[in-house]
């Protein structure tokens, strides 16, 4: 029964204002329906908060019974209930017990993060895999869209594969600092892990050797805003000249692996770029990028200066 | 969790030199022991951190036991005054090592003196200086003068209570900074788009 308590504290904090009976009250009625009635969670749901909600809440109301399919890229709301079709793009390691999988859906409009939780007992989703998922709630934190499963999402794994599109940023400022991490890095060998080494060490398979990789963590600032960069190691060798084996050379020469952060730091700060790419978190990352950005033009900007003196 | 938790970088404004020279009112926005300082610019922006692009015209170690760099970098409009020592050694090498003149870019935190005399004089402390190219330098120009003016009109709406500091701050600021703007483009104006004059 702990099952049903916690769907109807789900619908109850979902409901929040608006709630006219208690959570105790929104289970009794879920257990009407499914254990006497042996309804579908879902519609059981979806009953229990017809019933509940009061007549003058039509906006929320209407968002349970208007619920579409949502492409990823129309997200721009917390809270939201949608049904989505994705594939998922990569599962990342969850942080805490209480996850059950974390990672990355993808859809033709863009990505978006998802979560789900180890108390909604859902089944698990593949990497690579393409799924219809309904009855999903969107999240925001700083700016930033999620989908969070729950207990009421259905999951109906597809045969067609779907399309996952780039979302593209694009930013232009100058590059004004590379960070610690930058250069030649070594990751984890470990299956499925690409978790860059601390002297030597992986944060969860422990000390092994790790292979070489190359990229630059980059802050772009246009004199109003701050973006954090990834270059990877193709983008990194396209930016500053530098490809691996030429990295790995320096280093041997070196017997340093900070000389190449150093080099490139030297090659590339203070340059203006303009970058293309998806934004994953605080991060944007690099899949394209020119040197020589547009720059305004200067009989305009002599205008806007003469007319102010 | 409120935005106030995650440290967020600070933003490099974009100032000319004849700017940022007057800009001797510095402030802080809380109490906290490590508060970011902000120098206020005289067109209405707090700056923590700058980034400009000039001609390093020389160099000098002014220190007395310990290497102090101080380099000239010349703007259109002015000078900036950069000081790097022990604590900046990736920019103290390069003030050592460059051979003026040069185009460099400096990215830094304002940093202002006050002389026996009571006056302020404000300067340059480098996080990073590097070499760049004559159109680096033409694109700083043309996106500061872009950015003056912008704070002079006064359009951006987060920075209305500093335009308000401003008047208390520099009650007599004797800086004309649209005719720096002016200087500044046209400066970039002939370098650009006329051709060069036959010999």
């Amino acid at each position: 029964m702990a099952d049903i308590d916690t769907l109807a504290a789900e619908i109850g904090e979902q409901l929040g204002d608006q709630k006219t009976v208690t959570t105790e009250e929104i289970g009794e009625k879920l257990r009407t329906l499914i254990d006497e009635y042996h309804l579908p969670v879902s519609e059981a749901r979806r009953a229990v908060i017809s019933a509940v909600a009061p007549e003058d809440a039509p906006e929320t109301m209407g968002r349970f019974d208007d619920q579409q399919a949502a492409t990823l890229d129309a997200i721009e709301q917390a809270e939201e209930w949608i049904d989505i079709t994705v594939k998922v793009v990569e599962l990342w390691e969850p942080g805490s017990d209480a996850i059950a999988q974390v990672g990355l859906l993808g859809d033709p409009t863009g990505r978006m993060k998802f979560v789900s939780f180890t108390t909604s007992e859902l089944p698990e989703l593949v990497e690579g895999r393409s799924y219809r998922l309904e009855n999903v709630v969107t999240d925001e934190y700083e700016g930033r869209f999620s989908v969070k499963l729950n207990r009421t999402t259905t999951i109906t794994e597809l045969e067609d594969e779907v399309t996952v599109g780039e979302s593209t940023e694009s930013v232009t400022g100058a590059l004004v600092d590379v960070q610690r991490g930058s250069g030649l890095i070594r990751r984890c060998d470990e299956e499925g892990c690409t978790r860059v080494l601390q002297n030597g060490t992986c944060s969860e398979h422990g000390e092994q050797s790790g292979s070489f990789d190359l990229r630059i963590k980059g802050v772009l600032d246009d004199g109003t805003a701050v973006q954090e960069l990834i270059f990877d190691r193709e983008q990194t060798a396209a930016l500053a000249g530098i490809d691996l084996e030429a990295a790995k050379e320096m280093a041997q020469d070196a017997l340093d692996t900070g000389v190449v952060e150093r080099e490139i730091r030297e090659r590339v700060i203070g340059r203006y770029i303009e970058v293309h790419g998806p934004a994953l978190g605080r991060y944007l990352l690099v899949d394209s990028f020119e040197t020589s950005p547009e720059t305004p033009d200067p009989e305009d900007l002599l205008v806007r200066a003469r007319a102010l003196s | 969790m409120s935005q106030q938790d995650i440290p967020t970088r600070e933003v490099a404004r974009r100032v000319f030199a004849g700017e940022f020279n007057s800009a001797t009112y510095t402030f802080t926005e809380s109490d906290a022991e490590r508060a970011p300082v902000y120098a206020l610019l005289p067109t209405g922006a707090p700056a923590n951190r700058v980034y400009f692009v000039g001609t390093l015209t020389e160099t000098e170690d002014v220190g007395s036991d310990n290497e102090y760099w101080r380099g000239r970098v010349v703007d259109p409009t002015g000078t900036f005054f950069v000081y790097a020592g022990q604590y900046q050694p990736a920019a103290a090498a390069k003030l050592r090592e460059l051979e003026p003149p040069a185009y460099i870019a400096v990215v830094g935190k304002p940093r202002t003196y006050t002389t026996d005399d009571g006056s302020v004089t404000v300067s340059v402390r480098p996080e990073t200086i590097s070499v760049v190219d004559a159109e680096t330098r033409d694109a700083w120009v043309l996106e500061t003068a872009g950015q003056t003016i912008d704070r002079m009109q006064g359009e951006d709406p987060e920075l209305e209570a500093y335009r308000a500091m401003v008047a208390e701050a520099y009650p007599d600021l004797e800086e004309d900074i649209p005719a720096m703007v002016v200087t500044a483009l046209e400066s970039v104006d002939g370098a650009v788009t006329d051709e060069l004059p036959l010999a």
